[in-house]
């Protein structure tokens, strides 16, 4: 599982109504959140980001509500991939189960600037930074979670009978 | 193998003599809830696994409160889900305009939870019930799903830090100023994926709802759950409510935490979060002044009746200072009309406030009083991030009913001493 963009950057203790404020709550349509994907944090998130690009972030990403829209507008709106310090517990268990990839690692958050060209290797866990031509070690990401991510998520998984 | 209280509440629940920190159990499920903005995601994936019936009906509840009474048409279309899916399922716990209340103050409230239950819940203060011996934590739709299906779902035995409480309160200080003193000594992500325990003999002197209230807030410094230890209070509240027999688990004394706290109670003063986090907090030697321009007295956090008197105390007789909206709202119908019946509701309005019908409404920044840019609250709720309650340029100041209502008076953050 390899995945490739720019890398969008945020710091510390990014909340879940920042990410999608609960005023657009009153839909679960996933274009519809993607559209106000982090509009409070980032007025030009929607407008910069393309698909495939990595969002980057520091400690304690997605804390606060257990609104499964956050992981779900994030992943509509083409990220293929969070990468931050820490994360909180309820976003971590969602993101995994909606089949938004997530990993953490501190030398890849130090090491990767807004808008660099990175390269995520999660079957070896090696993250390139290709405009520095840095890398960073990770642990490789268990194949039974790269099967919830590649098959759309857990219920998806469940579905194809992937995970029984 | 020496366990914590929550360690014993897994175990048990997975069928198991024993387990340890990071562990990972299949538990079975006592209770599975959801609201109206969770649910309706929830019940999408339900019916993509292709489940055809709940795994329990009497144990699957849905509540109807962050947008209801429907504030838009898209948040009517989201209860008539819930709505019809619970009438299909015959889902005896529904709870909709007219019976519901907030969530976490509704469920203790029916006699829904009682100790050593393990609860899942769709909106991250499930981590309430912990104030009555429960195991109970938040979780997102999907897993609401499968346990709605199942009755069961995985965790990751959490590690503990423990908070032994000693001492009693001061007046005008409650379960609020103890939540986030301690947050805003750990931060908010100090318990990330942890328990919190509250053993000490200050437990005794916490009412249960101080306790709720604590509990309520244990997501707010990242923890799985917040659980206290349950003495004759926790028992007396639970027996008036429910006739399930239920076990009170207690750590073992050699359980390993990863920390320890001493909280000396009566050293704990009026606590208030400064924007945008909860773990900024400040108290009133180091407030100032800082002018406001709304309270909201209610929420999951300090809705309950007892909230509401303390908040009553402090207006009665007084007025709401000029250019501030307060806002009052009682956290379930039993409060509201216990309110009524006591004068509560007199008090408040005679004050200057509004009473409302039970609501998550403002705290989540969905309706009932949102805030313009430049706009401060004083807020009794969880949460005070950016745009929690409306603009991104508008601020949230988290604190204690006492607090709120001494504000509202003042016009200002200020010390219920002051009014």
């Amino acid at each position: 599982m390899i995945f490739n963009g720019k890398a969008i950057k945020y710091g510390d203790n990014v909340d879940t109504d920042v990410i999608i404020p609960a005023r657009y709550l009153n839909t679960s349509d996933h274009k519809e959140l993607a559209s106000h994907c982090m509009e409070d944090i980032d007025r030009d998130f929607t407008k910069k980001v393309q698909s495939g690009d990595i969002m980057i972030a520091g400690f304690n990403f997605g804390c606060g509500s257990s609104r499964e829209h956050a992981p779900i507008a994030i992943k509509a709106s083409g990220i293929s991939l969070v990468i931050a310090r820490s994360f909180a517990r309820i976003f971590y268990r969602n993101s995994i189960n909606i089949g938004l990839a997530i990993l953490e690692c501190d030398e890849a958050v130090d090491g990767i600037s807004e808008g660099d060209k990175v390269e995520a290797d999660l079957d070896n866990g090696i993250i390139y930074n290709r405009t520095t031509g840095k890398s960073f070690k990770t642990q490789p990401f268990p194949a039974f979670i790269q099967e919830i991510i590649t098959n759309g998520g857990l219920v998806s998984s469940i579905q194809k009978g992937v995970i029984k | 193998m020496a366990m914590t209280m929550t360690q014993k509440i897994l175990a048990k629940h997975a069928g198991l003599d024993s387990v340890e920190a990071g562990q990972l159990v299949l538990v079975g499920l006592d209770r599975v809830l959801g609201n109206d903005i969770t649910s309706p995601v929830a019940i999408k994936e339900f019916q993509k696994i292709g489940a055809t019936q709940v795994f329990d009906k009497d144990k699957v509840t849905m509540v109807m409160d962050h947008f209801a009474p429907n504030k838009d048409i898209k948040a009517a279309i989201q209860c008539k889900m819930c709505r019809d899916f619970c009438d299909a399922h015959e889902v005896t716990h529904f709870y909709d305009v007219g019976q519901m209340g907030i969530e976490h103050a509704l469920l203790p409230e029916k006699g829904l939870v009682v100790p050593g239950d393990v609860v899942i819940g769709a909106d991250s203060h499930t981590c309430t019930y912990g104030a009555l011996g429960a195991f109970s934590t938040g979780v997102g739709s999907t897993d609401m799903a499968c346990g709605m299906a199942t009755g069961k779902a995985w965790f990751k035995v959490p590690s503990a830090i423990k908070f032994v409480l000693k001492g009693k309160l001061n007046k005008y200080v409650s379960g609020k100023d103890v939540i986030l003193h301690i947050i805003g000594k750990i931060g908010v992500d100090g318990a990330l994926y942890k328990s919190m325990e509250f053993v000490g003999e200050g437990v005794k002197s916490l009412t249960v709802f101080d306790r709720l209230t604590i509990s309520n807030m244990a997501i707010e410094a990242g923890a799985k759950n917040g659980i206290f230890e349950v003495d004759e209070q926790t028992v007396a509240y639970v027996k008036e409510r429910s006739d399930r027999e239920f076990t009170a688990y207690t750590a073992d004394e050699d359980a390993v935490y990863d920390e320890t706290y001493e909280i000396d109670l009566s050293q704990i003063q009026s606590t208030v979060a400064f924007p945008h986090l909860p773990e900024n907090t400040r108290t009133f030697d180091e407030i100032g002044d800082i002018k406001i321009d709304q309270v909201v007295i209610g929420s999951c956090t300090n809705g309950h009746y007892k909230d509401l008197e303390e908040a009553a105390e402090i207006l009665k007789g007084k007025k709401v200072a000029k250019r501030v909206r307060a806002i009052v709202i009682p956290a379930t119908q039993d409060i509201y009309l216990k309110a009524v019946e006591n004068g509560l509701v007199k008090t408040f309005i005679e004050a200057g406030c509004i009473v409302s019908t039970p609501t998550c409404g403002p705290c989540l920044g969905g309706y009932m009083g949102i805030l313009a840019a430049g706009e401060r609250a004083v807020a009794t709720t969880n949460r005070n991030f950016v745009g929690r309650m409306g603009d991104v340029k508008s601020e949230v100041y988290l604190a204690s009913p006492a607090v709120a209502a001494a504000s509202a008076i003042a016009g200002k953050i200020a010390s219920p001493l002051e009014v």
